[in-house]
């Protein structure tokens, strides 16, 4: 038991409204490729989209594609219920967003880029256009044939899924693709393309900004930099922070449980739920740390107090899965409706308590063969909630 | 030549082309992985999940029919962690699914019951979805039925109906537990720009898609000593029927087909090669006739190119799709319903029988003309000219259910009159023959020599590809063809509704042009039509176009201007091509659709 309360390291640096966006465009732009490919790898920024693939890797694999045409596009789907923090910084600071779409667009050699924007933040438009046409005018000065266009989200959490993104601005339906090919070869339109979630765009702004060598010295091993988070649930301070990575969950319960702390869901819906026994032992980032689990998340931190029944947290989840599913592939359509009824079949007694160790093996079955992430990490949820608190779903 | 990748399955060393997939490779080393979304003719879904398999240093299981190969990838195809998630998959199918196998129309012929079978799926320890889900079952159609309670959901003929056919009356609709195949507006496939092509029941790996099936009325006009049953069989159908019967693709059985329909009781076994000859002889003069309004006449009313009419899918296509195009369609009804006209005036008077107690029936390797019989205008011999329309595999069923060994039958000969077709009928089954039929004929009308081709085999209009090409000049014309002196006469074919979509559209731009064009529904041409045996491939195709040419140069009579019935029936009946009779009987009129 930790006994010494620490505060958590509350980060300013995404939202500081700085107005040097022409500058360190300019600065950027004048630097070699390389250097800056560089310079977002030694960063270590990892996609703050869920799921940490390493951004400079990213930008380095698709500007080695020898190909005319090619695309950067903004993930603003958004659709992860309770997290809004893209929303946030879309509001706050688009400049910080579009910088890191242009300098990614010099890099990689695209002259073309899309916000791709969930459709409930249609409200968001006027203010993102008034912004686009101030941003297109820096571009034509600084000489970079570029530009950006906002395309709305169809409604769908599933096109929030790269792919599937890909797809349905190609007027088609929201569907995953296969991968391989990953969008670094193929992407929209069949040509490679880098797609980051807007907090990773906003952090290549800092980046550019501060330096690799700064970035790094925020958060720790294998996740650096600070994340924004959505804080949610049983809280008396719900809302947007900004903190640094590799913070332990009891530390981030002692910041802002409500003192009556049960357990908290990281990354939302498709996330992991931590019990309290797991506090200490568990942190907020990505693979690799040396010692306890670590979890990455997309932002949304969900905390659940001793009133709550995980039953029917659980069964919300797999509400929304049932529902969000895009429904093409066998393991997560099916297997969704089956843990849903199965849980419910559980709870009213019509099948025995160790129907749930089925379940649990089909939720291993569908992270193995699902076509994509969703499918897959359906098992995550389930699981930790099912395991470690396994009376609450029978009784 | 393309690079080679060498990786291990199941501990064997294959080496394989760039590209491929681990499922090809398999395939090479003669190790099965099962299927379901998969299917040789379409592009890769990957959303079945039965193929998947293990790769070595990959956490997640692979879908082989989707993963590349490369170099060094150690692939597993059979450890438990990769037959316990395939048996899942296929339970959680089950649940979702009505399996009522025995009540089934695809019992015994259907992939997802043998891929139960094989993985033994006794059990039933996952809850069944039936009860909660709105299955809808459409039967409107009188070509295909649609049962949403028997669908996988593999979207093989969503991408069927896109792909090969470019039609897109069938989509995926809703997400999640919800997910479905359906049309627009979720109507009825009748209703809406549904060819009938039944292409998408030939890849349906379920009973989710079938043909409306008339065996049993059928059964009970054969039992009717009322009625006189006359069948008509098409020419594909005597060189796929074997296959549902044990033999192997491209076996010809016409002489054992002919003997099985005498057994099941037919008053009287006829022949569509009949009437397609007939086809060549009206749709030959007449595309002789447009060229000669168009050539000599200067007539700017006549619309070139012309383009065969024979393939229904084809015609509804060409009436949703283009319709400003409508007055280039041949005005002849397709062979079997030239035969439909014919059975209920010409054939009666001559056997002496009351047309209203002939039943006419006909073997079709298509769906499609299960929709065309039922098309209203197809009444001109003052009744309904096809009463009902069967498909190769229901005559299977038939044969199988009169416990007919068809192995064992001796060869047979069709009934007259209209039992006798020449080898340019036959080679109507393929993509190309009604050119090649047309061509042997025309070419020879107009010079007075037969058309200038080794053995009267045109080869340029054979073959499986989506566009061919061919152009034949035209020398040495007899006295009343003299305008045709040096035109070099364009033709097109082509096979499957993209092709057609492509050809037309080149059409309309104007990037080409053509006198006459062969337009055929299905891929391969009616070998490969929407009711013939599956499972179905090129290679399957292409055994099958095989047998049809075999069968041609077989025959004695070649051309169809020279079966004798067809020169006795315009010398007793029909009087001549384009005749006032002819009119009235073997052509027809089209109508304008909606686009969707
Ligand atoms: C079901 C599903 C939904 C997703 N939704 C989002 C989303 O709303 N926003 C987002 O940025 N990434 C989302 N992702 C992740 C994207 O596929 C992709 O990894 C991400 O946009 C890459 O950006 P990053 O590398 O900057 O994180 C989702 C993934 C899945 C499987
Ligand atoms: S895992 Fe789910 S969301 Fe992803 S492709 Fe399969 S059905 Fe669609
Ligand atoms: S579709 Fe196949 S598995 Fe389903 S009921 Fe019919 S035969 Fe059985
Ligand atoms: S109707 Fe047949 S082909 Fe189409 S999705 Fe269902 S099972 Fe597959
Ligand atoms: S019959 Fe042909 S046109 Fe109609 S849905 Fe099937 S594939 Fe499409
Ligand atoms: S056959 Fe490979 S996923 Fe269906």
């Amino acid at each position: 038991m930790t006994t010494t309360k620490k505060q958590l390291h509350r980060i300013d640096l995404i939202f500081k409204n700085e107005q040097d966006c022409k500058e360190i465009l300019r600065n950027a732009l004048a630097r070699s490729n390389q250097e800056v490919i560089n310079e977002m790898v030694n960063s270590g920024l990892k996609g703050r989209g869920g799921a940490g693939f390493p951004t400079g890797l990213k930008w380095k694999l698709t500007a080695e594609q020898k190909v005319d045409e090619k695309f950067v596009i903004c993930n603003a789907d958004e659709g992860e219920p309770g997290t809004f923090k893209d929303r946030e910084i879309l509001t706050r600071v688009p400049h910080k967003v579009l910088s890191g779409m242009a300098v990614c667009a010099k890099i990689i050699g695209a002259r073309k880029g899309y916000i791709y924007l969930r459709g409930e933040y249609k409200f968001l438009v006027p203010n993102l256009k008034k912004e686009l046409r101030r941003f297109h005018d820096i571009l034509d000065e600084l000489g970079l044939d570029f530009r950006v266009e906002i395309f709305m989200g169809s409604g769908a959490y599933i096109c929030g899924e790269e792919s599937a993104l890909f797809e349905s601005m190609e007027g088609k339906r929201g569907e995953p693709r296969n991968k391989p090919p990953f969008p670094t070869e193929i992407g929209y339109m069949d040509k490679p393309t880098v797609i980051n979630n807007v907090e990773t765009l906003a952090h290549s702004y800092t980046i550019l900004k501060y330096g690799a060598k700064k970035f790094r010295e925020l958060g720790v091993k294998d996740s650096r930099g600070s994340k924004v988070f959505s804080v949610s649930g049983d809280t008396p301070i719900p809302g947007i922070y900004e903190l640094e990575l590799g913070m332990s969950v009891q530390d981030f319960v002692d910041d802002f449980g409500d003192g009556d702390t049960k357990a908290v869901q990281v990354g939302g819906a498709s996330g992991f739920l931590v019990p309290r026994k797991r506090f200490g032992k568990t942190s907020i980032g990505y693979q690799g740390k040396l010692t306890g689990i670590s979890l990455p998340t997309g932002g949304s931190m969900m905390i659940f107090n001793s009133s709550r029944s995980m039953y029917n947290v659980l069964n919300n989840y797999l509400d929304f899965f049932e529902e969000e599913s895009c429904g093409q592939c066998t393991p997560c359509r099916v297997g969704c409706q089956q843990l849903l009824k199965g849980i419910k079949a559980v709870k009213r007694g019509e099948k025995p308590a160790s129907y749930l160790d089925q379940l649990l093996k089909l939720t291993d079955t569908m992270k193995l063969t699902a076509k994509c992430g969703l499918g897959q990490s359906v098992a995550n949820s389930f699981s930790s909630i099912v395991e470690n608190f396994r009376e609450e779903m029978i009784y | 030549m393309s690079n080679m990748v060498n990786l291990t399955i199941n501990g064997i060393a294959v080496s394989v082309e760039e590209g491929q997939t681990i499922l090809e490779a398999a395939e090479k080393l003669h190790i099965k992985i099962p299927t379901l979304c998969y299917h040789k003719d379409l592009c890769v879904a990957g959303n079945c999940r039965v193929c998947v398999v293990e790769q070595v240093g990959n956490n997640k299981l692979v879908a082989s029919c989707a993963m590349p190969v490369s170099e060094g990838m150690e692939i597993n195809t059979n450890t438990l962690k990769v037959r316990n998630c395939r048996k899942h998959i296929i339970e959680l199918l089950l649940t979702e699914h009505n399996e009522e196998c025995t009540k089934c129309y695809r019992n015994g012929h259907c992939e997802l019951q043998e891929l139960a079978a094989e993985y033994q799926i006794t059990n039933q320890d996952f809850i069944d979805l039936v009860p909660d889900k709105n299955y809808t079952v459409d039967r409107i159609s009188p070509a295909i039925e649609k049962d949403d309670s028997k669908c996988i959901r593999c979207q093989r003929c969503v991408r069927t109906c896109a792909e090969i056919q470019s039609v897109g009356a069938i989509a995926v609709a809703h997400k999640g537990s919800e997910m479905k195949i359906s049309t627009v507006f979720d109507r009825a496939l009748d209703e809406v720009v549904c060819t009938n092509c039944g292409q998408c029941i030939v890849h349906c790996p379920t009973g989710a898609l079938t043909e409306k099936s008339y065996v049993e009325k059928v059964w009970d006009a054969i039992a009717d000593p009322e009625s006189h049953v006359v069948v008509q069989t098409a020419p594909a159908v005597r060189i796929g029927l074997g296959e549902e019967l044990g033999f192997e693709p491209g076996t010809r059985v016409t002489g054992k087909m002919v003997s099985a329909l005498r057994r099941l009781g037919f008053d009287s076994v006829l022949d569509t090669d009949f009437t397609a000859d007939l086809t060549i002889m009206e749709e030959g003069t007449e595309l002789l006739t447009r060229l000669k309004r168009a050539l000599v006449e200067d007539d700017p009313d006549v619309a070139l190119p012309m383009a065969t009419s024979c393939s229904p899918g084809w015609v509804k296509y060409i009436e949703h799709k283009y319709p400003e195009y409508l007055p280039n369609l041949s005005t002849c009804k397709s062979p079997q319903q030239m035969f439909g006209a014919l059975a209920k005036t010409y054939y009666a008077k001559n056997v002496k029988v009351d047309p209203q107690n002939i039943i006419s029936v006909s073997i079709m390797p298509c769906t499609a003309k299960k929709y065309e019989a039922n098309r209203p205008e197809m009444k001109d011999s003052g009744y309904k000219d096809v009463d009902f329309v069967l498909t190769t595999r229901e005559l299977a069923v038939m044969i199988r259910q009169a416990g007919i060994e068809f192995e064992k039958l001796n060869d047979e000969s069709f009934d007259s009159i209209m039992g006798t077709g020449s080898g340019a009928a036959v080679i109507f089954g393929a993509t190309g023959g009604v050119m090649e039929a047309a061509l042997r004929t025309a070419y020879e009308i107009v010079t007075g020599r037969e058309v200038p081709f080794e053995n009267l085999e045109i080869l340029p209009v054979r073959g499986l590809e989506g566009v061919k090409e061919a152009s034949i000049k035209i020398e040495g014309t007899v006295d009343d063809w003299k305008f045709l002196e040096g035109v070099e006469l364009k033709c097109a074919i082509t096979n499957g509704l993209e092709n057609a979509h492509q050809l037309m559209d080149n059409i309309k731009n104007g990037e080409s042009f053509y006198h006459f064009i062969e337009i055929m529904a299905c891929p391969g041409g009616c070998l490969g039509g929407g009711g013939q045996p599956y499972p179905v491939d090129d290679e399957v195709r292409m055994k099958r176009m095989q047998a049809i040419y075999n069968e041609d140069s077989d025959l004695p009579i070649r051309k169809s201007h020279e079966n004798p019935e067809i020169v006795q029936i315009y010398k007793e009946f029909l009087e001549e091509p384009l005749s006032h009779k002819s009119h009235k009987l073997l052509h027809t009129t089209y109508v304008k659709r909606e686009q969707y």
